[in-house]
């Protein structure tokens, strides 16, 4: 195919340069891994210079793209011969990965500046840093990718990131733990994909992004693409999350802070919405891949509204509510190019948000001695007022409060659901409902009511370092879903990448909400957030979690999913591993230790005739030689 | 017919002293016996029209290699009788079946086929001058590879009978000041007493009497008393026959203790005797201890 | 008369050889070797004459030379044997066993 891409790509340029926002981190990493102490002064500084300078980098790419017609914005950056013959590593810029290489140097920066004065009184700041970067250069390199073997090792790249950054704190057994859960849990996802990407090559013959268009995709048998399309999901839902692998995600928050922002809200887990995105060509020819998308995307949004609702602590009840936000992607990302934009939009104005929360809840944390239960905090507004602020308008960002940005891009996803089926739509206007019942609680629980603080809390606000990223992501919490949505602006930019939807995919065009579906939307998070000040904001919460009804119990437990997962793979594994062990070692050992015993007892019997007497030898040749002798003869006399 | 008599002569002999070898209870006479079957052999050689080989047998095995034997047994110590008893379970009865069997089943091979009368060497040696030339034409023609061959092999093994009998001298040999020194630092620097000394007798088996009347210990011979207690002559003093006895056990469990491997340093072999000297020396407590310890000894064999 | 030659050959020859099996002096077994030898010597003998050439009259002689050279050799073994173990007895060299 003689594609724009290939009309532009030896263009120079700044998109000549822009491997250095790849190269940028990837070098920082090094240096601070292979610098080692000598760096502890600098690292840090090092390492946000880094993010910075990617992001830059990104920034004037992005320029260069918008200065070019549309039809033309789409830039394959060949870099060198991988597999020769067979796969060329290469970046591709599109608006689609433009869009998120911005998210994640931006974000990304934010966070690293936040980081300096978040881990300043950790005695590895050097390391997590490094770590930091190399999460930066992997993401990107899975985003910027222009096949699926560079996006491979990316997405192994941010899985090793998350693994270091989530067990940071090793000597913490939970941590350790977690990060192995995280890490296990995604191998599963990571094989799904591994087998899609052969798939991939025996069917098509190539893994560019660029050959596997709408047209070459149409080609196979619609068996092959649904195997293909889930098998992505599979590799999606384990990078993002999502059910049923859905249960590291919350163990994941033993990392800092920061991480849980930058890795485990904002863009990591964000990996698999932009791989159904990005491999759209097959999604889109396999509608049973497409529903079960949906179908994934749903449950998981209901899910993690639900255990959000239940959980105390700060950071897993934000890491519920990023599994439910990635579930409303997921939804958009299985509606086609309709929910394409609104799906990556919500991707985006969620990177803002969430992160926005997570580092509010980070400075809360800071300023009250890394407790993390939300009912020993409290009526903590008056104290901490720009966390406050910037926290509250986070949470009026995602429970949808119109004008906002959760609010177009969570309304966007929810129309064009209904629109496709009704059924999934009123399933996420539930879950909206949720959300507004779960952030509200979390907001009264942790800036109003009554003190219920540990007696040597002695909150205070958070240094500038650390509030200036919050004010500016809480600006993009405000307007940039307005900017991204209004005029189907976000959609249009998109289109060179994902292609426009047909008009008839498009829910009927709205400004203020007039569609019975967001009305519908508003109402239940007015009811849920009037239920959450009913019963968190006015009334006395217990500084103890009460015993609770089994639904609670339930959401508390993470829906049972530990529980499942011991129980259908851990017990049987173990009890398969045990067989094994019990047929190694009776079988196989008793088999093969049997033999040598044999062997052993009889060379044992046998060399006591080794008596050392050398008359018992020559004995034993006179014998010998009579029985020669005495064979001779007989031989002679027949 | 001087060959038949010559043959059952010398057959009955030859056998009779092959039995003698394997059965006699001394080395020696061992040897003796061997000597006697050599010679039997070289003349049954002769008898056969080999004189060359008879004189060869003759002179190497009967005079070079029986001597060498004779010496080694000499230097092995000609005294030591072999125990007659078996300590390889089953290995007599089997010797003997093995022997029998095999002997009886090469006569029974060679007594089954019919010889036609011997050619006799006549033939053998027509044209040429006699046995010897014969075959020394046949020795430095045909063979004489192979006889330079045992030429080298011969060259070898006197190298490796030195080889294997040298011993490697580790420090300097002692020099007279050395010996003297020792003398004079251990406890006996005089002579030992001869024999005899103040006794009735001064024959070589009686041992001297100190000035109390009293056995000098140091003059005992010891290979005289051995023999004379092992043949039953001995002293009819019954103090002195104790003492002797006393004396030769104590020599006994000294040589049935482990040997601690190859002493290759002379000096010190040299001086054990004057080391021997010195425990003879010792008082009469050390004597009683030694009483004590000897059954002990014999217990711990 | 061969026949009578060979059976006092066989015989000797199966003397020698209860004479190595039984007798425990290093020596005597090697007496009883060179017993053996010679045993063999007297067959190669008779056989020349049988034959009526010189083949086995050789072979003797070369069975001499080599008997002289393993007598030099294996009385030095005996003897270094002997100086270290203090014993000429085969039995108690029987350290090399299971």
């Amino acid at each position: 195919m003689q594609s724009p891409a290939e009309i532009v790509s030896h263009a120079g340029g700044v998109t000549g340069v822009s491997w250095l926002m790849i190269a940028l981190p990837l070098f920082g990493a090094a240096v601070l891994l292979l610098g080692g102490r000598r760096t502890n002064a600098w690292g840090h500084f090092f390492g946000v210079a880094m993010s910075l300078g990617a992001f830059a980098v990104a920034v004037v790419t992005f320029v260069e793209l918008l200065g070019l017609q549309p039809e033309q914005r789409r830039r394959d950056i060949g870099l060198f011969e991988f597999i020769p013959g067979m796969v060329d590593l290469g970046m591709l810029i599109d608006p689609l990965s433009i869009s998120f290489a911005l998210l994640i140097t931006g974000v990304g920066s934010l966070i690293h500046i936040y980081s300096v004065g978040y881990m300043s009184h950790d005695r590895d700041r050097r390391r997590f840093f490094a770590y930091l970067n190399l999460f930066v250069a992997a993401m990107l390199l899975l985003v910027l990718s222009d096949n699926y073997i560079g996006l491979f090792i990316g997405w192994e790249g941010v899985g090793l990131a998350s693994y270091l950054l989530i067990g940071f704190w090793q000597h913490k057994p939970s941590a350790a733990t977690a990060a192995q859960k995280a890490f296990i849990v995604n191998r599963v996802g990571d094989f799904g994909l591994l087998i899609g990407i052969f798939t991939i090559w025996t069917t098509f013959g190539s893994l560019a992004f660029a050959d596997l268009t709408h047209e070459v995709a149409g080609q196979a048998s619609e068996g092959t693409l649904t195997a293909i399309g889930l098998l992505l999901l599979l590799g999606a839902c384990g990078k993002s999350a999502q059910l049923p692998l859905q249960s590291w995600l919350l163990d994941a928050m033993e990392g800092p802070t920061p991480v849980s922002a930058l890795i485990h809200a904002a863009t990591m887990v964000t990996a698999g919405v932009y791989l159904v995105v990005r491999s759209g060509a097959f999604f889109e020819a396999a509608p049973t891949a497409q529903l079960v998308v949906t179908i994934v995307g749903v449950a998981t949004l209901l899910a993690g509204a639900i255990i959000g609702c239940a959980k105390d602590d700060i950071k897993k009840g934000l890491a519920g509510s990023t599994m439910s936000q990635i579930g409303y992607m997921m939804l958009g990302a299985g509606l086609g190019p309709a929910g394409y934009a609104f799906a990556i939009g919500h991707l985006i104005t969620h990177g803002f948000f969430k992160a926005n929360m997570f580092l509010g809840a980070g400075s809360v944390m800071h300023a009250m001695n890394d407790e993390v239960d939300m009912r020993r905090y409290g009526a903590l507004f008056p104290v901490m007022k720009i966390t406050a602020v910037t926290f509250i308008v986070g949470y009026l960002a995602i429970i949808g409060f119109p004008l906002l940005s959760g609010y177009y891009t969570k309304e966007g996803i929810i129309e064009t659901a209904m629109h496709h089926n009704q059924i999934l739509g009123w399933l996420a206007v539930l879950g909206a409902g949720l959300t507004g019942f779960y952030m509200s609680r979390m907001v009264f629980m942790t800036f109003f009511g009554k003190k219920r603080w540990a007696d040597d809390a002695h909150p205070h606000e958070s240094p500038a370092v650390m509030t200036w990223p919050l004010i500016i992501l809480a600006i993009g919490s405000i307007g940039l879903g307005a900017f991204l949505v209004l005029g189907n602006r976000f959609m249009n930019f998109l289109s060179p990448a994902v292609g426009l939807p047909q008009p008839a995919d498009m829910p009927e065009p709205h400004v203020f909400g007039v569609g019975t579906a967001a009305l519908a939307t508003l109402a239940l998070v007015a009811a849920g957030a009037a239920f959450a000040w009913f019963r968190y904001g006015a009334a006395e919460v217990p500084a103890v979690a009460p015993r609770a009804s089994f639904l609670t119990t339930f959401a508390r437990r993470d829906l049972y999913g530990d529980a499942l997962n011991e129980a259908l793979l851990m017990r049987p594994g173990q009890w398969l591993t045990r067989i094994a062990v019990f047929f190694d070692n009776r079988g196989v050992d008793g088999l093969v230790n049997g033999l040598a015993a044999g062997i052993g007892g009889t060379s044992g019997r046998l060399r006591r005739v080794q008596t050392g007497f050398v008359r018992s030898y020559a004995l034993s040749i006179l014998f010998g030689a009579a029985a020669v002798v005495g064979a001779l003869l007989y031989v002679g006399n027949i | 017919m001087g060959e038949t008599i010559t043959f059952w002569v010398l057959a009955v002999v030859s056998v009779a002293a092959a039995l003698g070898l394997v059965f006699s209870r001394k080395a020696v006479y061992s040897a003796l016996m061997l000597g006697v079957v050599m010679l039997s052999l070289a003349v049954l050689y002769a008898v056969q029209d080999a004189p060359f080989l008879a004189a060869v047998q003759i002179i190497v095995y009967t005079g070079a290699v029986m001597m060498l034997f004779l010496f080694v047994l000499m230097l092995v110590g000609v005294d030591s009788a072999d125990s007659l008893v078996e300590t390889i379970r089953g290995q007599r009865f089997w010797a003997i079946v093995a022997g029998l069997g095999f002997g009886l089943l090469l006569a029974l091979a060679v007594g089954n086929v019919a010889f036609s009368p011997a050619a006799g060497m006549g033939r053998a040696v027509s044209g040429r001058d006699g046995n010897v030339p014969a075959l020394a034409e046949e020795i430095f023609t045909r063979h004489v590879f192979a006889f330079e061959v045992t030429s080298a092999l011969l060259i070898t093994a006197a190298l490796g009978a030195m080889v294997l009998a040298h011993r490697e001298r580790v420090r300097p040999k002692a020099t007279q000041r050395d010996l003297a020194r020792t003398r004079f630092a251990g406890p006996q620097p005089s002579p030992l007493p001869g024999p005899g000394t103040y006794a009735l007798h001064n024959a070589i088996d009686m041992p001297a009497l100190l000035p109390d009347g009293t056995v000098a210990v140091t003059s005992i011979n010891r290979v005289l008393a051995r023999h004379e207690m092992e043949e039953g002559y001995a002293p009819t003093d019954p103090e002195k026959a104790a003492l002797i006895k006393q004396v030769l056990e104590k020599d006994a469990a000294r040589d049935a203790a482990p040997v601690e491997g190859d002493k290759p340093i002379q000096v010190k072999d040299a001086l054990q005797d004057e080391g021997e000297l010195r425990d003879e020396g010792e008082p009469q407590a050390g004597t009683t201890s030694r009483k004590e310890n000897a059954p002990q000894e014999e217990d711990g064999k | 008369m061969t026949t009578h030659y060979l059976v006092l050959s066989a015989l000797l020859f199966a003397i020698g050889g209860v004479g190595v099996l039984l007798r425990r002096n290093a020596i005597v077994v090697f007496m009883c070797v060179e017993l053996m030898l010679n045993a063999c010597n007297l067959a190669f003998v008779t056989f020349a004459r049988q034959h009526g050439n010189l083949d086995g009259q050789l072979i003797a002689f070369f069975v001499m030379v080599v008997a002289a050279a393993e007598v030099v050799i294996g009385l030095a073994i005996i003897v270094m044997i002997f100086r270290t173990r203090r014993s000429a007895s085969v039995d108690n060299a029987n350290l090399l066993k299971y």
